[in-house]
């Protein structure tokens, strides 16, 4: 498989009052076509921000993309024009949101925003392009497609409204799709019904997605890859199987351990991590995890760990990434 | 710590019901017309529930969004006056209590919310939001005792006791959620009730709120009633868990019983629907998913309410109401297909 996606050393800033927030600092990495890959870490991490950054919706005030390559086909998105950058969105690459209230169109039919979508990307006459609006409702498992074409948003469920959200997202065969929390504000049989239609229908139209969520049973099921984020970094890279069999730094370890889980003996003690985030516009030249580790020494304040190679194409930035299996055996 | 918990349920065999639930219905009228504004449907949002919880005991209360949990917890507060059904209390139905006879429950009984922000007046330091109310209760008269108190009991929800000055905003949303558990303990309740109490914190905060649960309770013998849609949190706090669906209680047993032996289909899709955070097991894991949306309360489906989704229904189901049948001890199921 070819690279499709490439992040190289992305940074974004928010200068605000209380200082300049490095929201997103020097994030790399990859996607591959029809890959689907999980970015996971707590609120404020930075994972929206690299999302937005990804389809250049930072709000300039406050924010800025400072620094880095986001390379798409080849081609550096970075240095696109707005025009340009425009086509890219919503064709090449498209977005679904957390709450789709916030990005359907109130007043706008069902069927016309996704008549609207095509023909600003596609030359598609409105026949067809109604024909193909009830045909991504119906796959996207909305029943009497063709009457919900006429329907507004608040006559559908949070549900439906999120599988209208995916059908908008697929109605210009994009080639990678970033989900940005698609399923939180579901209720939990909802949650599992739009999740297995996003997994079946990327392999079935061999799309990439890029999944948001802090929802670590999630990612388990349906990422590839998975990259684990903290204060604005990310901090280990790896198949599901590695992070999730074999994770390598603390901050892992510590996400994976603080989940109650099904499949445990009831009465296991959660073991959380101490502690809250850090500040992102305080954050010094060392290790931000720091202040919260079990395992830091002396050499964790003078600088931050660069990614460290564990097993082919599984990295881990902690200058301890190679004992922490053992150290957690000891404590 | 599994030894504890079989202590713990081994003693509750003998326990008393602190709180008894009986055939609780709690309709909102919905109204149309702007000057003679008349009656033309009913949301059931608690359509005839009844369960118990014994002293000492954490009562899972698990359903999706709208099924009512939430406003059995208000009915049993008192905040939501109940259209029928009792609900005792150390055996007194507090439904035939008026505003005066209610207050000593007021106290006794205490509430933690979800949004930790919007629950905890902005315009408040966080001594006043917790000295507030044991000075309205009388549960301390003297200032500098109660002052002393609050720090003992924000040292206790592990918070650093000068953010007694603080305001809400000033705090993230895992401290917040603390401030929100000390204001429920400075009353010394018998029982709280956790309405999504960790709903809406990141997993490694929920891990430390959940424990400073589990410890209170073993230090002050605090009784739970835990509503939360979340049933690994669910299982992992409770002795028992009730599952609710459209206003109706279709199961409640044991907690492992509950998640080893589910019975009702609407439990089973439920339990399907909870991805397990390891790659190798949710592989091998079968995912039924169950069909549809969740109806509306205004206008529920006939017979049983789970049975247009349900994929074990017979034709019966759409014609009659099925029962809460005990099918074995302590195990309670409304479905006539499965029992
Ligand atoms: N418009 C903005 N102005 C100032 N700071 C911002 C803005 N948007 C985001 N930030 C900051 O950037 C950081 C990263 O935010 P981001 O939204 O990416 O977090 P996230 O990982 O998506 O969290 P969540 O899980 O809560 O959605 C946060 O510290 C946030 O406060
Ligand atoms: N004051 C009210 N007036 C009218 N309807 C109400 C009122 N309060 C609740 N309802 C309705 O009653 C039903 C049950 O609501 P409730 O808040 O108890 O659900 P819940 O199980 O707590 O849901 P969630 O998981 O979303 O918190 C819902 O359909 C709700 O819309
Ligand atoms: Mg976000
Ligand atoms: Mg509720």
């Amino acid at each position: 498989m070819s690279k499709l996606l490439e992040i190289e050393n992305l940074q974004t800033q928010f200068y605000t009052s209380a200082g300049t927030v490095k929201a997103v600092d020097g994030v790399t990495y990859d996607v591959e076509g029809g890959e689907t890959v999980a970015v996971v870490g707590e609120s404020g991490c930075g994972k929206s921000v690299t999302a937005l950054s990804i389809m250049q919706l930072i709000p300039w005030p406050p924010g800025k993309i400072i620094g880095g390559e986001i390379r798409f086909d080849g081609q550096n998105l970075l240095e696109l024009s707005e025009d340009d950058m425009r086509n890219v969105r919503g064709r090449d690459i498209a977005m679904v949101f957390q709450e789709p209230m916030t990005s359907l169109n109130p007043v706008l039919s069902i069927g016309l925003q996704l008549m609207e979508t095509m023909q600003q990307h596609m030359d598609i006459s409105d026949e067809d392009a109604r024909k193909r609006a009830a045909e991504l409702l119906q796959k996207c498992g909305i029943s009497e497609p063709e009457r919900r074409l006429d329907q507004y948003p608040h006559h559908l469920s949070g549900g439906m409204r999120q599988r209208v959200m995916i059908a908008l997202s697929l109605s210009c065969n994009p080639k990678l799709i970033v989900a940005d929390e698609p399923t939180t504000a579901l209720d939990v049989t909802i949650q599992a019904q739009i999740l297995e239609l996003m997994k079946s229908l990327t392999k079935e139209m061999g799309v990439a997605l890029i999944v948001i969520t802090h929802n670590l049973g999630v990612v388990a099921r349906y990422a590839d890859r998975v990259n684990v984020m903290y204060a604005g970094k990310i901090i280990e890279t790896g198949t599901a199987e590695q992070i999730y069999h074999n994770p390598r730094h603390p901050y892992t370890l510590g996400l994976l351990a603080s989940v109650p889980r099904l499949d445990q003996e009831r009465g296991t003690k959660l073991i959380p991590i101490e502690g809250q985030p850090p500040d992102l516009s305080r954050l010094d030249d060392g290790c931000s995890f720091r202040p919260r580790c079990r395992f830091a020494q002396d050499r964790c304040a003078q600088s931050f760990p660069e990614l460290t190679n564990i097993e082919p194409g599984h990295e881990a930035r902690c200058f301890r990434s190679n004992e922490i299996q053992d150290l957690r055996e000891v404590s | 710590m599994s030894a504890t918990s079989a202590a713990v349920s081994h003693d509750l065999d003998s326990a008393e019901n602190l709180v008894e639930v009986r055939n609780l219905k709690k309709y909102f009228p919905v109204t149309e017309g702007v000057f003679i504004p008349r009656v033309v449907a009913n949301v059931k949002a608690v359509n005839g529930v009844s369960f118990n919880i014994k002293k000492g005991e954490t009562l899972g209360l698990v359903g999706e969004s709208g099924c009512g949990k939430t406003t059995i917890g208000r009915c049993i507060l008192q905040l939501e006056k109940s259209t029928a059904g009792e609900i005792f209390y150390d055996g007194v139905d507090l439904n035939t209590l008026d505003q005066k006879e209610l207050v000593p429950y007021r106290q006794k009984i205490q509430v933690i919310f979800q949004d930790p922000y919007s629950s905890l007046n902005p315009r408040m330091k966080i001594g006043d939001i917790l000295g507030e109310p044991m000075r309205v209760h009388n549960i301390i008269a003297d200032p500098n005792k109660r002052v002393e108190r609050i720090r003992e009991l924000l040292a206790v929800c592990g918070l650093n006791p000068r953010f007694i000055d603080r305001y809400p905003h000033e705090m993230s949303g895992g401290q917040r959620q603390r401030v929100g558990i000390a204001r429920a303990l400075c009353m010394n309740p018998d029982f709280i009730i956790c309405d999504e109490a960790v709903s809406a914190l990141d997993v490694s905060i929920q891990a430390q709120v959940i424990n400073l649960l589990e410890d209170l309770r073993e230090e002050f013998g605090l009784t739970y009633l835990f509503i939360a849609h979340d049933l690994s949190v669910v299982r992992h706090l409770s002795n028992r868990v009730a599952v609710m669906y459209l206003g109706n209680m279709v199961e409640l047993a044991d907690s492992d019983e509950i998640f080893n032996n589910p019975m009702h289909p609407y439990t089973k899709a439920l339990l399907d629907a909870i991805p397990i955070p390891d790659p190798v097991v949710e592989a091998n894991r079968e995912h039924r998913i169950v069909k549809g949306e969740i109806p509306s309360p205004m206008n529920p489906p006939s017979g049983c309410v789970f049975h247009p989704r349900c994929d074990v229904a017979i034709d019966n189901c759409s014609n009659e109401v099925p029962e809460f049948i005990e099918v074995k001890p302590g195990h309670w199921v409304a479905c006539p297909v499965v029992s």
